[in-house]
């Protein structure tokens, strides 16, 4: 057989972490990347990464965190694989310390802890409040090396257009376009892992990077792929508002004595610590969510009548701040003006992460043999809520799942990508390259970033934290005619060189195809779970949706598919914070 | 409101491609209290229309996270390097005017790709050669981590948040893209890896990488790239520790040679 490769796309947590665990057994990997690796979007992360230590006396163990995840998202997530991630948890923190990065230190050396929502024990290991950014750096690093050595090549500015699939239905490859030559080409891997995180970006607004388009998702969603649970959309509670996106503020603000609130008579009101005494400011995000809306908008009693509500830390000692929220500190500061150390921060939920994405297996492989998912852009660990700091741990985790995956089925393929029909490939260059040429000739009226604008409205107006069957039938009206209007766009640049305006036309028509599934998703789902909340249907209903969607692609928009959840390990219960969670019967 | 008919001015360096001649273009945005150089870019590229009220390309340049942690918007803003995304119009106006003009462009110090975009990979290539990474045996799981001091970690941690935005190499006088020197980001990056208990067993690769040609001694303390950092790492601080390792290590290399 001819020599092997596998390729990965995304350079954030999930992509480095399979690459880097590719490279080490020695097959090489074609890394494709939008932005220099470094660049991706996990540097936002902010708070901290979920382990159960247990170095604060607590006695925490990876059963609790394990059930505190699946309790924290609503039971929707399948649950053997949420087990594993947890009780790797411990080994993946020590790995990322010993290739070196800067968490911060208790009195004795060791990795500090701290508390975050939904979850009762000290569990968070964390770097100041640029948690994300110094793994994602850490990863780089380690990545370079291999890349020093010759294992990887990376392949920054490229962005994935689509999967090459056979004849016989397998994943060969993928075509891929640089952001700067414009260059289209094939990419030849035995396997093809996607690591190209959520989609904030169909909701215009968000806490997310603007390469988290989710474009490469709805790609392979046309290609016969399919997306699950995409309408369970995390928005985060504490985010600024802004006009260019919402900026996050930590949870771990919270974590370290933060407290929401607001005025009520004349007097500062702590609701969360009011409706929800058993774990108060840190509830799990959807709850608080919900609650900062219900207070600003159906009590309007927001800030100086807006939607907004205090997240305040000026209680708190500056040097304390400085040193395990300085990020965060910064970026208030230096977006909104105020002093956090001094003046409570105004802060409002936003769009923040998608618990739903492509549909794995254990192994993380999709439907298409030779496809894998990693990270954000799949949906395994979170069910209907994801706990904060366990974003960081899915990505890393997928990417130690997927990695070896990808390279045992690479191993046990009977012919190789280079050995594969070559028809394959060359029509799929062709299908890209005509593609092309359609977006370089269009010259309608409608211009791309406009029409985005208005996807995003629409969006946050018809799919947010509070949803009803009547906004949602007008949504996926709205997107069948945006559908249309994106054959009227007009290329605004005309230059055949690093054209960003191609890019993000094709980027979009992907985005309406996502914000179609999420749409019909949140539609078809009549009951109320985790992030995804139903006035009209305002209990979980588990007879009926106690079940995994599985968006299908047609032309005529999405059909859902439901799925049984394996529920094998934890009895559903019913989830609630104002009293303390149960102890899950099972556990050991 | 009382800025309704208040427009943000801005003059861009553009150029099409990486040979083509540099060339200015203006554009009058609708002033909104709040904003920063990515969002006024963001609203020319809605409506490229330049001052002379000639429909144009929109302007090409970089920009990811938005908050200032990802380092991609990086752009001479009225000749100061620094990200675009933090640069807040209203602070601008503060210190220049209000509707005073804004000029935009792209670093000097690296290859322009178009417009506002540079080729920044020179900064990427050098972190190989300085071996900018922790030399573990590999990823899977073994066991816990090095104990390391709370009071190192605070230092080392400041330096572990560059972002490699360029910012320093722009403002050093002996960073160019004629020299080889490495710039001031990466001799810090030094002192990070050499001071974690497990990249120190492996410092005197990195220090052999210092003293190469393009090394620390092409630092000429003009002090620049200090009061530029975003990160506000005190790189100044680390380049004189570093070049007293060099030192000590040049001469213990000498004498038991």
């Amino acid at each position: 057989m001819s020599k092997q490769k596998i390729i990965v796309v995304g350079g954030g947590l999930a992509g480095l972490m399979a690459t880097m665990r590719i490279a080490e057994k020695g097959m090489s990997v074609d890394l494709i990347s939008l932005v220099p690796v470094k660049r991706s979007h996990s540097v936002c992360a902010q708070g901290g990464i979920n382990a159960a230590l247990d170095t604060k006396g607590e006695n925490d163990t990876t059963w609790e965190h394990f059930d505190d995840t699946i309790y924290g998202g609503d039971f929707l997530a399948n649950q053997p694989p949420v087990k594993r991630m947890c009780e790797a948890a411990p080994g993946i923190i020590y790995t990322m310390d010993r290739m070196g990065v800067m968490f911060t230190r208790t009195a004795e050396g060791l990795l500090d802890l701290r508390n975050f929502g939904g979850q009762k024990n000290k569990r968070t290991a964390f770097a100041g409040a640029t948690t994300g950014a110094q793994l994602e750096y850490c990863c780089d690093e380690q990545v370079r090396k291999h890349e020093a050595a010759g294992l990887v090549t990376k392949y920054e500015g490229w962005e994935f257009l689509s999967a090459v699939i056979d004849g016989e239905g397998v994943c060969r490859g993928c075509i891929a376009q640089n952001l700067t030559t414009m260059e289209i080409r094939i990419f030849k891997g035995d396997a093809v892992i996607l690591a190209t995180g959520g989609g904030g970006m169909i909701y215009a607004k968000s806490t997310t990077s603007t390469i988290c388009t989710g474009t490469a998702a709805g790609s392979i969603f046309q290609q016969g792929a399919r997306l699950a649970n995409m309408e369970f959309i995390q928005i985060h509670p504490t985010a600024m508002l802004g006009d260019d996106k919402t900026r996050l503020m930590s949870e771990s603000a919270r974590g370290e004595g933060g407290r929401v609130w607001t005025y009520k008579d004349g007097k500062p009101w702590y609701f969360l610590e009011e409706m929800y005494p058993a774990y108060g400011n840190l509830v799990p995000r959807d709850i608080a969510s919900r609650a900062i809306h219900k207070v600003c908008v159906d009590m309007g009693l927001g800030i100086d009548g807006k939607n907004q509500v205090y997240l305040d830390l000026s209680h708190l000692p500056t040097d304390f701040l400085n040193r395990r929220l300085g990020g965060i500190m910064e970026i208030y500061e230096k977006f909104h003006g105020d002093d956090p150390r001094k003046v409570a921060m105004k802060i409002f939920p936003g769009i923040h992460y998608f618990m739903g994405g492509i549909h794995v297996d254990e192994d993380h492989q999709t439907c298409i043999p030779g496809l894998f998912a990693a990270g954000e852009c799949d949906y395994m660990y979170h069910g209907a809520n994801r706990l904060g700091a366990n974003s960081l741990l899915s990505a890393l985790y997928s990417g130690t799942v997927c990695g070896p995956a990808a390279l045992k089925y690479a191993k046990g393929l009977s012919k190789t990508a280079e050995d594969a029909d070559e028809k394959a490939f060359t029509d799929e260059l062709k299908k890209q390259e005509a593609f092309y040429e359609k977006l370089k000739k269009l010259n309608g009226t409608e211009n791309p970033y406009v029409l985005h604008q208005e996807l995003g409205e629409k969006m946050r107006a018809n799919v947010g934290i509070v949803r009803n069957n009547k906004d949602l039938t007008a949504n996926d009206q709205f997107i069948r005619e945006i559908k249309e209007r994106w054959e009227k766009i007009n290329m605004v640049d005309g230059h055949g060189f690093s054209n960003q305006t191609i890019f993000f036309a094709r980027d979009l028509k992907n985005m309406i195809e996502v914000a179609h599934a999420i749409t019909v998703g949140a539609l078809r789902r009549d009951e109320s779970r985790g992030s995804h909340y139903k006035p009209d249907f305002p209990d979980r209903i588990d007879e009926k949706f106690l079940k995994t969607s599985k968006s299908r692609w047609t032309p005529d928009g999405p059909e859902i598919e439901w799925e049984e959840v394996d529920i094998s390990l934890i009895k559903p219960r019913k989830r609630v914070y104002n009293v303390a969670k149960e102890v899950s019967a099972s556990g050991k | 409101m009382a800025n309704d008919d208040k427009f943000i001015n801005i003059k861009v360096k553009r150029q099409d491609g990486p040979d083509a001649a540099p060339y200015w273009e203006e554009f009058n945005v609708p002033y909104k209290p709040n904003m920063n150089v990515v969002s006024v870019l963001m609203e020319v590229r809605k409506n490229p229309v330049n001052v002379q009220g000639k429909a144009v390309n929109p302007v090409v340049w970089e920009c990811n996270c938005l908050e200032e942690v990802c380092g991609a918007c990086t752009m001479l803003i009225n000749g100061v390097p620094r990200q675009s995304c933090a640069a807040l119009i209203d602070k601008i106006y503060e210190q220049t005017g209000f509707g005073k003009q804004i000029v935009l462009a792209p670093l000097t110090k690296f290859p322009v790709v178009r417009d506002l975009t540079i080729n920044r990979e020179r900064m990427f290539a050098n972190l190989i050669r300085v071996k900018a990474w922790v030399p573990v045996d590999g990823s899977w799981a073994i066991a816990r981590g090095p104990r390391f001091a709370d009071r190192e970690q605070r230092w080392a941690y400041i330096i572990s948040r560059c972002m490699t935005c360029g910012c320093c190499q722009e403002a050093c006088p002996n960073v160019s893209n004629k020299s080889k020197f490495i710039g001031p980001s990466h001799i810090a990056q030094v002192r990070l890896f050499n001071t974690h208990p497990i990249g120190e067993m492996h410092k005197e690769e990195r220090l052999d990488a210092l003293m190469y040609e393009g090394g620390i001694q092409e630092c000429g303390n003009a002090q620049n790239c200090r009061k530029v950092c975003p990160k506000e790492i005190p790189l100044t601080n680390h380049i004189a520790f570093m070049n007293k390792e060099t030192n000590k290590y040049a001469f213990r290399r000498w004498r038991y040679r």
